[in-house]
């Protein structure tokens, strides 16, 4: 099997600064890789860097694409980088604000990116955008009410909606669960578990939070300064944490 | 008879960087090998690395030194991506605790590894309702999450979930522990089971007649150290 | 009148604004930014469509201004007055013999001829803007053909009215490239647009952009395939012509709820009446 995004010595800087030095993956199809450190590690910078909402200085992101075969993201056309971002891409923001038309309805956020597509039949665009909602457990009887009304966890399950309704096979997300309440996360961990393993979906997360990470990655990248100081099978990081600066992490964990 | 499982010359130590860099030996040098149809019992006193073992042979502990095979495949040094394969299809793991996302469903928790390997949903379903059944979980309790059920009820849902799948390597902590005299019966038959289709059994068991009655072999772990 | 230099501007600028409009023609439906000059009016009156206008004049031209179909409200008048004075060119009513006719949210119902030019005022030229506020992201979309977001404004309003309730300024694509505003002219207009014989101009002056359709572009107004695009008209008829087939104001003729309808267009009304229609 090939992997479906391949980084190499992924580097940005932020003039003398270092955002992520020298990273490099692989990432395979179904799979869920986590990016945890602390504010600053450059965890965000390579997640920027890898969506394409960053131009890293140096490295290749080469993805397997199922349109356009092996790709490197950095030297596609803008217009073909921003197809994929439709297609098969996708982008879950910490601040669903960030990643929802806030005043557009829900029905329509979701069928945007069909539209993007060329989807032109306003009933089945329709169609879609209700299944996905009850997919995401949004009432089908909010369809045209917009993000601006619903709760926190309501608008990060209709971003979750919108970005997964063209079938991306890989999503970016940053900080999915950070602001909600912890009831709501689990609800929300559980449908993003889900919907990984229906979908076959491959995800990159970036997150703080060690129990999310641990619930939802197969295996983690532990950043700090912008490199990656530790790496491997999530639970096996965790328990057995090798660089002190994990270890510190691991024992820094408040417990319930 | 193949060994299934086969740890040799695993050395094991932690290094606390955030306290003075204290360097702890936990084992050296361990041995052992489990062929198909066999239950080797972990025995030892307390602190003396059976658990520090199990772990490091379902590769959530490192191994310093040595080497850990499950069937074809070199543990110890496999990719995540290949550790993740194995626990899914070889490697099952009984842990004496239960983590799961809170709010989901017992059953839907039981059925995971077999969702994960691609069984249907009904299909796998069904064999976590026979499994609940067997190990006396209460219907009323299987739409619940199982975070919220008592430690002897947490166990019999984290047996539930280590055999609904048959994996030919199982390793099991304490599957006994903290369950009553009909329950541990259960959980011994399932084990007996388990060993008569030919899977390879690790175990750590406190109980000494659950020991005496399913298992082929004893390796005491004192002597690694 | 040599107070002016001929139609108000200089000529510098209306170098600078023919270029701008060589480059709109040339680009159906891009928008083509240009440097937008004060004009001795408010924005929002038509300064957009006055420079474009007064850059395309000539001493031979014959002008009519409209503004909303009427040559004679006060924003027509001023406008037609204004260049009677500036260039000294002859202005009409009739839109059959005017070659240069500026126009407010109309689109006359005579048919455009060849050789005619239709200058529209233009308050927001970016169809995108009300839903995409950034000026850099909306030009990334043009220029990458993105117009999925043209259609979840449609959607909001079928899923909000039933149906696409917008009913000006509703937004077309010029053959297989831009999606264009065709300002705020009634979605009945919008027919006339496409394939037009006459070359069509916009100024948008406060915002400082220029677009065009050259003559016989086609031009398409968007919808879905289940919700098609439907001109629609006040079902009623002229109380003055007798015109069924045109565009109608409706008039409140009292303070019980009378009411009726007359043609927008007051040139065409006004010929009809006269024919005996």
């Amino acid at each position: 099997m090939n992997p479906i995004l391949r980084a190499t010595g992924i580097t940005r800087r932020y003039g003398e600064r270092i955002g992520c030095a020298d990273i490099g993956f692989d990432l395979y199809p179904g799979e869920v890789m986590g990016i945890v450190g602390e504010s600053g590690s450059g965890k965000s910078t390579l997640l920027n860097c890898l969506a394409g909402q960053l131009t890293p200085d140096a490295g290749s992101i080469l993805f397997d694409s199922a349109q356009q075969g092996v790709c490197d993201l950095l030297t596609l056309s803008e217009m073909q980088r921003r197809t994929l971002a439709r297609t098969e891409l996708a982008f879950v923001h910490q601040n669903p604000r960030d990643g929802l038309r806030m005043s557009v309805s829900a029905g329509g956020n979701v069928g945007e990116r069909l539209m993007g597509v060329g989807a032109r039949h306003y009933a089945n665009i329709r169609e879609q955008a209700l299944s996905w909602l009850e997919r995401v457990e949004i009432p089908a009887d909010r369809i045209d009410d917009r993000p601006s009304q619903f709760s926190g966890g309501m608008q990060q399950r209709l971003q979750i909606a919108r970005n997964l309704v063209t079938g991306p096979r890989l999503v970016f997300m940053d900080e999915p669960t950070g602001g909600l309440d912890v009831s709501v996360q689990a609800r929300l961990l559980d449908l993003l578990r889900g919907l990984v393993r229906q979908m076959g979906l491959s995800a990159i997360v970036v997150t703080h939070d060690l129990a999310v990470v641990r619930l939802l990655a197969d295996r983690i990248l532990v950043m700090k300064d912008g490199q990656v100081i530790e790496a491997g099978l999530t639970d096996q990081v965790l328990d057995d944490p090798h660089h002190a600066y994990t270890q510190l992490l691991v024992a820094s964990v408040l417990q319930a | 008879m193949t060994a299934m499982l086969k740890i040799s010359g695993v050395s094991k130590s932690f290094t606390l960087h955030n306290q003075a860099g204290v360097k702890i030996p936990v084992m050296s040098e361990a041995h052992l090998s489990v062929s198909a149809g066999e239950c080797i019992a972990l025995v030892g006193p307390s602190g003396a690395g059976k658990s520090t073992l199990m772990r490091m042979a379902y590769g959530n502990y490192l191994v310093d030194a040595g080497e850990i095979w499950v069937g074809d495949v070199c543990l110890s040094s496999a990719s995540p991506r290949d550790i993740l394969m194995l626990r899914r299809q070889t490697l099952g793991y009984v842990s004496q605790f239960l983590r799961v996302v809170p709010r989901v469903p017992t059953t839907e928790v039981v059925a995971e590894p077999l969702l994960a390997l691609g069984v249907e949903r009904e299909v796998a379903h069904e064999r976590a309702i026979t499994l609940l059944k067997a190990l006396n979980i209460p219907q009323r309790l299987w739409s619940l999450s199982p975070m919220t059920f008592s430690g002897g009820e947490q166990q019999r849902v984290n047996i539930a979930r280590g055999f609904i799948h048959t994996y030919p390597v199982l390793l099991l902590d304490e599957p006994t522990a903290s369950l009553d005299a009909e329950n541990r019966a259960v959980v011994l038959s399932l084990i007996e089971q388990a060993r008569a289709r030919g899977a390879a059994i690790l175990g750590i068991f406190h109980d000494e007649a659950a020991r005496e009655q399913v298992c082929t072999g004893e390796i005491d772990v004192s002597q690694f150290l | 009148m040599s107070a002016y230099n001929f139609a108000y501007l200089d000529e510098q600028t209306k170098r600078m604004i023919r270029r701008a409009l060589l480059k709109a023609v040339a680009i159906p439906g891009y928008q083509v930014p240009f440097a937008s000059r004060e004009m001795p009016m408010p924005y929002g009156w038509g300064t957009g469509g006055v420079q474009v206008t007064a850059s395309t004049l000539v001493p031979e031209d014959r002008l009519k201004v409209i503004d909303q179909g009427a040559d004679d409200t006060t924003n027509a008048v001023s406008i037609r007055r204004f260049f009677e004075v500036t260039a000294g060119v002859e202005t009409t009513t009739e839109a059959d013999r005017a070659t240069v006719i500026q126009t407010r949210h109309r689109i006359p119902e005579t048919p455009l001829q060849e050789g005619q030019i239709i200058v529209y005022q233009v308050p927001i030229p970016e169809p995108l803007r009300f839903l995409e506020p950034r000026e850099t992201e909306t030009r990334k979309m043009h220029s990458l053909g993105e117009y999925g977001l043209m259609h979840v404004k449609l959607y909001e309003d079928i899923a909000r009215h039933g149906e696409i309730a917008t009913t000006y300024a509703y937004p077309v694509r010029v053959g297989k490239s831009y999606v264009m505003d065709p300002s705020p002219i009634p979605k009945f207009d919008n027919p006339k647009l496409n394939g037009s014989p006459a070359i069509q101009l916009f100024g948008a002056g406060r915002e400082q952009r220029i677009y065009a359709l050259p003559p016989w572009t086609p031009v398409k107004s968007l919808d879905f395939e289940d919700y098609p695009f439907d001109p629609s008209r006040a079902a009623g008829q002229c109380a003055l012509c007798g015109s069924t087939s045109s565009y109608l104001d409706e008039v409140i003729t009292d303070d019980s709820g009378g009411r009726m309808f007359l043609c927008s267009d007051t040139d065409y009304c006004a010929r009809r009446v006269q024919e005996g229609a």
